[in-house]
């Protein structure tokens, strides 16, 4: 699977990873409804971590298309409650 | 992953697809994503040139800052040596108060050189991308029908597409800190031409407006630790006429055991 980290680049997954992604994202939900900021940065950091370690980069030649986009890594914690809704950026 | 998909990426995929609809002819779609594209490149340009100027402004209101704060400092010694314990504490907090901005500074400059780098890296990335597609497009024009390149174009046109939606992204993210940042170094050259760093401290401590504010913005108990810490330095030299000192030619006999 391939996921884009916003503003800074695409990585190829191994799709197992996807659930773990899923995972994250729905707690990530929880934590901006429950309004926990430094959990929503805890969480939203592992999701960042998790995508750059296990991702590789993606080649400046090949045009792909994001299965997933994650919001910027700066992103603030009002801005990740337009994001952080419902479903999260991974419909469940 | 079927199904899986971004709020940004279904965003960036109904614009492509509108612009594909649009076009009858699929040729003239890819030169029409392919100018587009060249055209948010010179933007991009752009953007990377911003952040310079901008960090530029602040980098000269770090070094206005950084004398300001030794200007400060030697009005407080003087101000103390000549007993005029209110204008030094005066001196001291307008000091504090700069060394605050200054640190804010310090970081708003390392933010925006990041902020420079990642562009520029975008931009070369960016580059790469739309040689890429250049050449696609051309395989796609010499060897696929019409119906088959409307398909290819697609996907090609996706990937590309999301990863211009994703430099303009980083771009409007990097103008917006900068006029952030241009904003406070308004506010700030609006104190200092208000008298908070003025260069005399003629004014009657604690009295105008600008004064109140900094004693609400700097932290009383650092001006009393930097005023104890001037105090002991002045008490332990020559405590008698220490203004003099700075001034005062280093072979004239000094008076210090006469008062």
């Amino acid at each position: 699977m391939i996921v884009r980290i916003a503003t800074e680049d695409q990585y190829r997954l191994p799709d197992e990873d996807a659930q773990r992604l899923n995972e994250l994202d729905n707690e990530v939900v929880a934590a901006v409804e429950a309004d926990d900021e430094d959990r929503f940065h805890a969480l939203f950091e592992e999701m960042l971590a998790l995508v750059r370690s296990d991702g590789r980069k993606l080649g400046d030649d090949e045009l792909e298309e994001s299965d997933v986009i994650l919001p910027p890594p700066d992103t603030s914690f009002v801005e990740a409650a337009q994001e952080f809704t419902g479903d999260g950026l991974i419909p469940d | 992953m079927p199904g899986m998909s971004g709020r940004m990426s279904t965003v960036i995929k109904s614009k492509i697809n509108k612009m594909l609809d649009k076009a009858e002819d699929p040729s003239e779609t890819l030169e029409y994503s392919y100018t587009k594209q060249m055209e948010l490149l010179q933007n991009v340009k752009k953007g990377v040139a911003d952040v310079v100027t901008a960090k530029k402004r602040l980098q000269l209101q770090q070094q206005k800052l950084e004398q300001q704060v030794v200007k400060l400092d030697t009005q407080a010694r003087q101000a103390l040596a000549s007993n005029r314990e209110d204008l030094a504490r005066t001196a001291l907090e307008r000091k504090q108060f700069a060394q605050n901005e200054l640190q804010t500074l310090d970081q708003q400059v390392v933010e925006l050189e990041a902020q420079q780098q990642g562009l520029i890296e975008k931009e070369q990335k960016l580059r790469s991308k739309l040689e890429q597609f250049r050449t696609k497009k051309e395989v796609i024009k010499a060897q696929y029908s019409a119906a088959e390149a409307q398909v290819k174009i697609g996907e090609a046109a996706t990937g590309v597409g999301e990863e211009m939606a994703d430099v303009g992204m980083a771009m409007q993210r990097a103008q917006d800190k900068t006029e952030n940042m241009r904003a406070r170094a308004s506010a700030m050259d609006e104190l200092e031409a208000a008298g908070a760093f003025d260069d005399n401290l003629t004014l009657t401590a604690g009295q105008d407006d600008i004064d109140r504010q900094l004693h609400e913005l700097t932290s009383g108990s650092q001006v009393d630790d930097d005023l104890a810490k001037l105090k002991a330095e002045l008490g332990s030299g020559s405590a008698a006429s220490p203004a003099l000192e700075q001034g005062k030619p280093a072979g004239q006999p000094t008076q210090d055991g006469q008062q």
